[in-house]
């Protein structure tokens, strides 16, 4: 067990193109870290040199307090599991565990009984004597880190392990890894393209755009507040809506009405170089059917009127989708997001917001209906950098603020 | 015929046992073919029969034929005595010092051919597979033996052993190479090899690219060294694609015929049993005797093929899943 520290960690390769740019990350011994992005940021990449299968063209990467950028990956005393597994067929459940220990040296007996402890803790026992052809997907993935956690390394690297899994197995797998991150408190690095993962799963999630990190922090701090339109719009599902929002007169004027503006937030528009236009993100449950709300939340919020499309019945809540004139927001980062995605899902770039409201409410398809939306949950971002400007001191503070 | 039959049973078994297509059910089992079936059953014959006639037009009548001939004594010098003998032609052969002496010379050509092929092929195919600055040069380059005429390039390792005007044979010094039977057989062997290499390489490229990236790495992170890696990994996996590459060339090996048709043209008992075959069979116009050895080797091809399509039954199962599957 050891901590983790990328100091100014980058990768450029010969023709120029960076996939990696100066991150800068502490990973303390036992932390559960997850990097999260869209394909192509980055994360695979950062994981592959903390591996030593990728070299370090620029910075420091440090196990344990030792430099470790020269060192081969055998010799940096860590595992890792595969998106593919990578479960050596010629072998059975049983030799692919018992594989780094062998190559280790380690006596026959030791290895049997350190084989034998992990497939216990893994369910693996009756299937130690299979070749890895007849194992299922969950299986396999459960070898896979059977095969990384027989050595007891100073720390398990994660390359998106649970994405080859269909959805039900994923969700299973995804307490598995946590129970066991917990059980063992190996420091941990986890690769994910799935926001739900990272939110789930780790201590601190670290999310990246075009190989930069983006913001670092626990879960529930970057779903609250985060740091600029990129974090915002890739935390969350359904995810935030994003509206264009122009500065006139101390307020803002929006597709979903008028919107006062605190203080704070006044005295920044009013510089030289401040933006005159913004875009405007709220989470879809800061909505609410202003028929259910009393006078007090509805003091902390604003109402607005708005054709009902699809009414989604979840059970719990019901997820309705409006419709609202007026231009849509636009940004580099929001079209990224969408192309992540595949377009259509994004809100942002379409002109219907997703809602969640009570179950109680009577919401129907078609009719037009009061929607009341809570104002210091909103968000505002400067399109031209993406930078969130509703955050003061690292905390989201709405529109009203003074 | 007729086509709507087919396409009605088609859509019914399609649907399985269960048959949620609203369709005539036809019994399970072997009861008696449908129309429509048998229809198509005839039609598959009729399509593959081109074919069949073909092979068998020129591959099993001359294999027939030759049987016929080697039981006969037929030796056109002397036409008139012509009878069927039976085995005794086989007799003859299999107790003739020269046949072993051609087996022998043939098998060590085979072994050591091969055994050498599979080293430097694989030496050459991971080079060929790692490199990425001139890659189709390296590829053409290395391909380049195996694309000259097998007889052409034997005279030019002929010419280049050929005392005195030779570059090779003056580089060794005195003597004459290609006329001493140990020597000889060392300059087939080394045309033989220089010649099929690459294609041994290319043969066990095609089982290098089976190797997934993912599976080196994860050895590397297993703590394996390189050579590790290619024993315990790379090996087993590659092993179908092997078992193929040794195949083809055992085969091609056993029967070796024109370099030492052009090198020596079998002197000093550096016949392989294909030289000793043709000596017999078109210099020595014995069409009995040539056609027994013929046969024989024929006998013995089979017998390679089939016991490495025995291995490559026990090999396929095991690596058949993760090498494509990702």
């Amino acid at each position: 067990m050891a901590d983790i520290v990328l100091d100014k960690v980058s990768k450029s390769f010969p023709d120029g193109t960076v996939a990696v740019r100066d991150v800068d990350l502490e990973i303390a011994d036992g932390e559960f870290v997850i990097l999260v992005g869209p394909s192509g940021c980055g994360k695979s990449t950062t994981l592959n040199m903390i591996a030593g299968l990728e070299d370090i063209t620029g910075g420091e990467l440090r196990i344990a307090g030792e430099r470790v950028n020269d060192k081969a990956p055998r010799d940096r005393d860590i595992a890792m599991v595969f998106q593919s597994y990578a479960l050596y067929p010629n072998m059975t459940v049983r030799e692919n565990m018992a594989f780094p220990l062998r190559l280790a040296k380690l006596d026959k007996e030791t290895i049997e009984q350190k084989v034998s402890e992990a497939a216990k803790v893994l369910e693996l026992t009756a299937l130690l004597d299979r070749k890895p052809a007849n194992l299922s997907g969950g299986q396999r993935q459960r070898v896979a880190m059977g095969r990384a956690i027989v050595r007891s390394p100073k720390a398990f690297l994660m390359d998106e392990p649970l994405s080859n899994l269909d959805a039900k197995l994923r969700v299973q797998m995804r307490t598995v890894v946590s129970r066991l991150q917990k059980k063992l408190g190996t420091t941990t690095v986890y690769v994910t393209h799935d926001q739900t993962e990272a939110m789930t799963l780790g201590d601190r999630v670290v999310i990246m755009r075009g190989g930069a990190v983006q913001q670092v922090g626990p879960p529930q701090e970057l779903y609250d507040n985060p740091a600029n339109l990129f974090v915002a719009g890739f935390i969350g599902s359904p995810s935030m809506n994003f509206l264009h929002a122009a500065v006139e007169d101390g307020k803002l004027r929006t597709a979903v009405g008028d919107v006062p503006l605190g203080d704070r937030i006044r005295r920044e528009l009013t510089a030289e170089d401040a933006p005159r236009e913004l875009i405007l993100g709220i989470r879809p449950e800061h909505f609410e059917d202003a028929s259910l709300i009393d006078d007090e939340t509805r003091a902390r919020g604003t109402e607005f009127e708005a054709p009902v499309e699809i009414v989604e019945s979840m059970g719990s809540d019901k997820y309705v989708y409006l419709t609202v004139e007026g231009e849509r927001a636009s940004a580099a980062e929001l079209e990224e997001l969408a192309a992540d995605v595949g377009t259509e899902d994004l809100t942002g770039s379409g002109s219907s917001l997703v809602t969640r409201l009570s179950a109680e409410s009577t919401v129907a398809e078609g009719e037009s209906r009061r929607i009341w939306f809570n104002l210091e949950k909103i968000h505002l971002f400067d399109p031209s950098n993406g930078r969130n400007l509703t955050l003061h001191e690292g905390r989201a503070a709405g529109a009203l603020a003074s | 015929m007729s086509t709507d039959s087919t396409t009605t049973v088609d859509r019914t078994e399609a649907a399985g046992p269960k048959g949620r297509v609203p369709a005539p059910r036809r019994g399970r089992g072997r009861v008696p073919l449908s129309e429509g079936k048998r229809a198509e059953r005839k039609l598959g014959w009729l399509l593959c029969a081109p074919a069949a006639l073909v092979m068998l037009a020129v591959t099993a009548y001359p294999i027939l034929y030759s049987v016929w001939l080697s039981l006969q004594r037929f030796d056109l010098k002397f036409p008139d005595q012509r009878e069927f003998v039976g085995l005794s032609n086989y007799v003859t052969v299999l107790s003739n010092g020269y046949w072993w002496t051609a087996f022998g010379v043939t098998m060590l050509i085979t072994v050591v051919t091969v055994a050498v092929e599979l080293v430097l092929g694989m030496g050459l195919a991971i080079v060929m597979h790692r490199t990425i600055i001139g890659r189709g040069l390296v590829r053409t380059s290395a391909l380049i033996p195996y694309g000259i005429v097998t007889v052409v390039a034997a005279f030019s390792w002929r010419y280049a052993w050929t005392p005195g005007t030779g570059y090779l044979a003056t580089l060794f010094g005195e003597g004459a190479p290609l006329t001493e039977r140990a020597s000889a057989l060392a300059i087939i062997m080394l045309a033989e090899i220089w010649k099929t290499t690459p294609f041994m390489a290319l043969l066990l490229m095609a089982g290098l690219a089976l190797v997934p990236e993912d599976l080196l790495k994860a050895a590397s992170m297993d703590g394996a060294s390189a050579w590790q890696r290619f024993t315990k990994v790379m090996l087993p996996v590659m092993k179908p694609a092997i078992l193929v590459a040794l195949l083809f060339r055992t085969l091609d090996a056993f029967r070796v015929f024109d370099n030492i048709f052009v090198l020596t043209a079998g002197a000093n008992q550096t016949s392989s049993v294909s030289m000793l075959a043709y000596n017999n069979l078109i210099r020595g116009l014995n069409l009995g005797i040539g056609s027994t050895m013929s046969v024989l080797i024929f006998i013995a091809v089979a017998i390679i093929a089939f016991v490495f399509v025995k291995l490559f039954g026990t090999a396929a199962p095991g690596s058949t899943d993760e090498g494509g599957r990702r």
